[in-house]
């Protein structure tokens, strides 16, 4: 079964989705990846407000191919979540509610999103063009300097995930993998 | 001697990287469609079915394949009766790069001072190059647009000899295990072994063009090749990572001597989106 979430997150929506649920995101969404966490990082800690409020919102690490005309946006398929790791607890205290990335997330920020009641979404890697497809809108943010890597809001509809981590302790990557493991045994 | 021009090299690479990060080689597609047909998982067989439905969506809709239009890696065998006129070789070749990525409208993913400011250089330049320079008077071009979520995975072994044929297996499992849903599974896994350190990656890169499953013409390689296979699509990673049968698509090695000292094991991976176009000029 799928399930439609309008975005943004509530807590109730969050209460009820488990790891390997499959769903499908409408609403807004604010990309940021790599330089635009590290800038993000460094507001904060020089007491400066954040670009946008990340209170209740969802984050897609993701940095886009240039849309063609007619096109809201172009390529568009998540990045290594791993890499934004060392900032996402410090995101979770100021109030996100969501992310959408690929691969395993640490330790430190699984704890961080069970105590925070956050959850974390998969998209499929290298589905970028299909990605596109459920982007309606796409606007800058900030940080248009950064390229690729800018802040930017954009409205999907129907964008396809899957639940990777949910808020209790529960790991799609993990169990899936043990499912079909048999090295070792 | 036969003169090749500089723009006819620069136009070629223009026009390679844009038709590579839109439709994926037949060999790979195919394999995808394979991999499709076994997989028992049901969240893997989803995740197969996107990537296939991206594919058509990307040649259709002329969105790249992938946000990762990677880092251009360029390959060349040169023959050595081939006359380079018109300008500089690498330049030409970066202009191409520079062109395809804009006029293609693919991601500029290259920044300058690596460890420190980090600032995008704007035409995803410079191409990383390769160059052999061989018989014959024509130049053979490949193009491959690296994302750097399978790069970033990449492991080099520099192994004891007495570690041997078992060392190379556990080696290249290990690395495909702690990579695991990062590198965009099903991969391919190339592999190099022998040379130098440098010699051995290279190998690993040059072992992804070959065509998908193709076994290596060495006895010794291609039965190592098929046990290592075996051995990845048993950690249960899956497609996309979300657990399944099909970790990898193949495993390719490329062998050189070693020193007598030395048993050198590089691992690169590339993920399934795995692009790549070659022309010969």
């Amino acid at each position: 079964m799928v399930k439609r979430i309008k975005l943004p997150l509530t807590d109730e929506a969050i209460t009820g989705l488990k790891a390997g649920d499959k769903a499908l995101l409408t609403g807004v969404i604010y990309v940021a990846r790599d330089a635009a966490h590290k800038r993000m990082l460094e507001a904060l800690e020089s007491g400066q407000p954040l670009p946008f409020d990340v209170r209740g919102q969802v984050i897609y690490y993701m940095g886009p191919t240039p849309a063609r005309s007619g096109q809201a946006a172009g390529a568009a398929g998540p990045t290594t979540s791993g890499r934004m790791d060392v900032y996402t607890p410090r995101l979770l205290d100021e109030g996100l509610k969501g992310m959408i990335g690929k691969g395993m997330r640490s330790p430190t920020v699984k704890d961080a999103m069970m105590k925070r009641r956050a959850v974390y979404f998969a998209a499929i890697g290298g589905a970028g063009a299909l990605i596109s497809k459920t982007i309606k809108r796409s606007e800058m943010v900030a940080y248009e300097e950064l390229g690729a890597e800018a802040i930017r809001k954009l409205e999907v509809a129907d964008f396809p995930v899957t639940v990777a981590n949910d808020i209790y302790g529960g790991d799609l990557y993990q169990e899936g993998r043990a499912r079909y493991r048999m090295e070792g045994k | 001697m036969r003169d090749i021009d500089c723009k006819k090299i620069t136009e070629t690479i223009s026009s390679l990287f844009q038709e590579a990060c839109l439709r994926l080689p037949e060999d790979v597609l195919e394999a995808i469609t394979q991999a499709r047909d076994k997989e028992e998982s049901p969240a893997a067989r989803d995740a197969l079915d996107k990537i296939l439905e991206n594919s058509e969506i990307a040649s259709s809709e002329m969105i790249p394949l992938c946000q990762d239009t990677g880092i251009a890696v360029v390959m060349l065998e040169l023959g050595q009766e081939v006359h380079i006129t018109g300008g500089d070789l690498y330049r030409a070749i970066n202009e191409g790069v520079s062109r395809g990525y804009s006029d293609g409208y693919l991601r500029k993913s290259m920044v300058n001072q690596p460890f420190s400011a980090r600032v995008n250089t704007g035409d995803n330049t410079p191409a990383v190059i390769h160059t052999e320079i061989v018989s014959g008077d024509k130049l053979k071009i490949t193009v491959m647009p690296k994302g750097a979520g399978s790069e970033n995975m990449t492991r080099l072994g520099m192994l004891s000899p007495a570690q041997g044929r078992q060392g190379v297996i556990d080696f290249v499992v290990k690395a495909v295990d702690e990579a695991g849903s990062n590198p965009c599974p099903p991969v391919i896994i190339g592999i190099g072994i022998g040379g130098t350190s440098e010699k051995a990656l290279l190998l690993a890169k040059k072992a992804l063009l070959r065509k998908v499953g193709q076994p290596s013409p060495d006895k010794e390689s291609s039965e190592l090749e098929q046990e290592i296979l075996k051995r990845v699509n048993n950690l249960g990673i899956g497609p996309v990572g979300y657990g399944g049968r099909t970790t990898a698509l193949a495993a390719h090695i490329e062998t050189f001597p070693a020193h007598i000292a030395g048993l050198p094991v590089a691992v690169n991976l590339q993920c399934h989106s795995a692009r790549h176009k070659e022309a010969v000029l």
